[in-house]
């Protein structure tokens, strides 16, 4: 083969030649006439009437609930011995789990398997509200299309269903809400003789006066995966604010946002703020008996403070959301809060809905459940429930239904979690030893590159 | 070790000539009957897989033909650079660190420690190896964590005073290059230790003859004569560490979410199928990540002469 190589080689160089001419033309053919490569996003098929699957009177139907919710279902199998359920534990989209929707895709593909009643997050209804492919059906039912009547859904708290609100129909009930309240030791604010705080900026300069007074105490955390949802939505900082079902307006250089992070940095810098979450590892053994006051939701009262750091009873109180000086308007964020959804392949809508409502709606569940009910009446009887008062030092129930009242609903419901920008840019920052005004234009960043790969427009106006 | 013997049985018969008997009836009968349990399975979970995320990666969800504007559309992606750096980086220090340290225990084990010890250290090496991908990401969770590690005083020494600090973004290659060691280096130093054994001891007594030290040896004869199983090795170990997915997607959950979801290619894959819904977009991607392995490897074979039969 060496031994000859002038022609060879000349003819290798020619056929070298054609078929990287041959390759190029291919290309340009290739790239020039084919078709797109995005998804077909159908947001259309989501008002086409919803067509329910062929129903089968008295079928088995299954539920899928997350460990705590779990209870409340074998409680209903027990008092409704007449409805077939199978019954499975998973993790119930917590922490911004998808293990639901992956599912529900893979379900899409081989058109079966769907369960037919499932407890999720309020996230989970962006995509189930919606379908996974072209002609195919959202998993989630219309609850309103003559499953649920309209009196049940408008006894629900003030805008506790907009996360179920998609195309004018709504999608799933919700189970609990999350409204975002101050926390306090009341023997410690008594003791060194501290006036709950009722606005920000008495707020931060009680955190300044405690860091200076009592150092090592502290006044809050940013170091969670929702604290954003404890500050930035009740400060209405404009995240995640969905101006059009597809258009996302995300401007953390609005006053709100840059207000509430200058307040944090001044707190953080004094240590009264920890960015060490409340739920981190070793938290709870090293400084929960150091927490003050703490700015978060309902479900702080049982879940922080008795099983997390196990505060003593009657030591633990809670007080309104804050109000910003000078301004009419108090807005609250929302941490959480489960909602309950029918598939719309069930083959047995009626037991599945019956199942839905008793779960949100009844006092009989509602009043013994773990977390702040969403639905107005069960709400009444759950704070009348001695068990669920008995903990704290004052009486709750005023600052939890003020602020049930309060949730500023321009903290959309987006298709993609809200935590994921927040824990894996804005936290390790500050971990890192920035500033959170510092780090405000990475969040943003990061906030509008999650929403165009989720097919949003984004603004920042 | 095993695999070269077996080479040796299987291989030397036939070149002493016994082929006739081969040759001369059943040629295959039997041996159809074993490769085809593999082959089988090979073609439903290898083969047609991968041709199917062919497809994928050239159609949208209609099924229309798309030509490369999956590729662009992902390239494109905010990120997807960010995942192939951190790929990249991990990569590096994980080869680098595999290479070096596999062959020099090796090479320690075989020429300057006693046989009974060196096999008790073999036999330690390869212990972490044997627990699952899974299980030995969740023992390094309690290693990395400074309020319950064993060596939390290490850790706190180098300014690491939480679980947080310690994931910090620019850990992360060095902690999951940790991980990927303390599990696979085992495994590997076996091998090497036997393609060391099957150096004949006439060669290295040659060599001392010649007056060459241990290290010498090592280094011009030993480290040569295994450089095929070096390369295979880093082939190997290169194609799994391109299809990184399980130790950051746990470092993910259990660092509850400091960790981006999308670290490694093989997460913005599985984050693109399954919470995008975008299979197409996916299949993309790990076609890219086929690319890249089937480059390297094809390069290293090149450059080594690996599939050159030595007639020795």
């Amino acid at each position: 083969m060496e031994s000859s190589p002038s022609p060879r080689t000349g003819r290798r160089h020619s056929l070298l030649r054609t078929a990287a001419v041959t390759l190029s033309l291919a290309t340009t053919a290739v790239l020039a006439g084919c078709a797109s490569a995005d998804t077909t996003t159908d947001s259309s098929s989501g008002q086409s009437a919803f067509k329910p699957a062929a129903q089968k009177e008295g079928s088995r139907i299954t539920v899928w609930a997350d460990s705590t919710r779990l209870p409340s279902v074998q409680a209903y199998q027990k008092s409704h011995p007449d409805v077939k359920m199978k019954i499975v534990t998973y993790d119930g989209g917590a922490d911004g789990s998808t293990y639901l929707q992956s599912k529900v895709q893979l379900f899409d593909r081989t058109g079966s398997g769907w369960p037919d009643v499932v407890f999720g997050a309020p996230t989970d209804v962006t995509w189930a509200s919606e379908a996974t492919k072209p002609g195919g059906q959202p998993f989630a039912a219309p609850l309103d299309a003559k499953l649920v009547p309209r009196s049940t859904l408008d006894g629900f708290a003030k805008g506790s269903l907009t996360p179920c609100e998609f195309n004018g129909h709504t999608y799933c009930m919700r189970n609990d809400i999350a409204q975002v309240l101050l926390w306090y030791n009341k023997p410690l604010m008594d003791n060194w003789g501290y006036k709950v705080p009722t606005t920000w900026q008495e707020y931060e300069a009680l955190g300044e006066q405690v860091a200076k007074d009592h150092p090592g105490y502290l006044v809050g955390s940013v170091g969670d995966t929702n604290s954003h949802e404890s500050y930035f939505w009740s400060g209405q900082c404009p995240a995640f604010n969905l101006v059009k079902p597809d258009t996302l307006r995300t401007d953390l250089r609005d006053p709100k946002c840059t207000r509430m992070a200058k307040l944090l940095d001044n707190l953080i810098s004094a240590k009264a703020v920890a960015t060490q979450g409340f739920f981190s590892q070793g938290f709870a053994k090293n400084s929960g008996s150091k927490v003050l006051m703490a700015y978060g939701p309902s479900w702080y009262g049982q879940y922080l403070f008795k099983a997390g750091f196990k505060t003593p009873a009657k030591q633990i109180a809670a007080a309104p959301p804050l109000a910003w000086k000078g301004e009419s308007t108090t807005a609250t964020g929302n941490v959480g809060g489960g909602v309950w959804m029918v598939s719309s392949h069930s083959a047995n809508l009626k037991a599945s809905t019956g199942l839905v409502t008793w779960l949100t709606t009844s006092d009989e569940n509602q009043a013994t459940a773990p977390t702040y009910p969403a639905y107005a009446q069960a709400a009444k009887a759950w704070l009348a429930n001695p068990a669920n008062r008995d903990y704290f030092a004052n009486d709750v129930s005023k600052p939890f239904e003020q602020a049930a009242n309060e949730v500023w609903t321009g903290w959309s419901n987006t298709r993609f979690s809200d935590s994921t920008a927040w824990s894996s840019v804005v936290l390790p920052a500050l971990t890192a030893g920035k500033s959170l005004t510092e780090t405000l234009p990475a969040w943003q960043q990061e906030i509008a590159g999650e929403a165009k790969t989720q097919g949003y427009k984004v603004v920042d106006q | 070790m095993t695999l070269l013997e077996t080479e040796r049985v299987i291989v030397a018969p036939s070149r002493r000539g016994t082929t006739p008997r081969r040759e001369g009836r059943g040629r295959g009968g039997a041996g159809y009957f074993f490769v085809a349990g593999y082959a089988l399975l090979l073609l439903a979970f290898g083969v047609f897989p991968t041709g199917y995320a062919f497809y994928l990666a050239f159609t949208n969800d209609r099924g229309q033909f798309t030509g490369l504007n999956q590729f662009v559309k992902v390239i494109q992606d905010y990120r997807f650079a960010p995942a192939f750096t951190h790929m990249l980086i991990y990569l590096v220090m994980w080869l680098v660190t595999l290479v070096v340290l596999v062959v020099l225990t090796a090479v320690i084990l075989r020429s300057r420690v006693r046989p009974g010890t060196s096999a008790l250290f073999r036999f330690l090496y390869y212990i972490p190896g044997a627990l699952a991908g899974v299980a030995s990401v969740l023992v390094w969770l309690f290693m990395l964590d400074p309020d319950v590690s064993p060596v939390s005083w290490l850790l706190t020494s180098m300014g690491l005073k939480t679980f947080a600090a310690v994931l910090a973004p620019g850990n992360l290659p060095l902690i999951l290059m940790l991980i990927a060691f303390w599990t696979g280096a085992g495994g590997w130093m076996v091998v090497m230790y036997g393609a060391l054994n099957n150096i004949p001891d006439e060669v290295l007594e040659a060599a001392r003859m010649d007056g060459a030290g241990p290290w010498q040896t090592a280094w011009h004869i030993q480290i040569p004569m295994i450089r095929q199983w070096i390369t295979y090795m880093t082939i190997m170990a290169f194609a799994t560490g391109t299809q990184l997915f399980v130790e950051p997607q746990l470092l993910q959950t259990a660092s509850l979410g400091r960790v981006s979801p999308t670290w490694s290619p093989n997460q913005l894959a599985y984050v693109y199928a399954f919470q995008q819904g975008d299979f197409n977009g996916a299949a993309a991607i790990s076609v890219v990540l086929l690319a890249v392995g089937l480059l390297a490897a094809a390069l290293l074979v090149a450059r080594s002469n690996l599939f050159t039969l030595d007639e020795k």
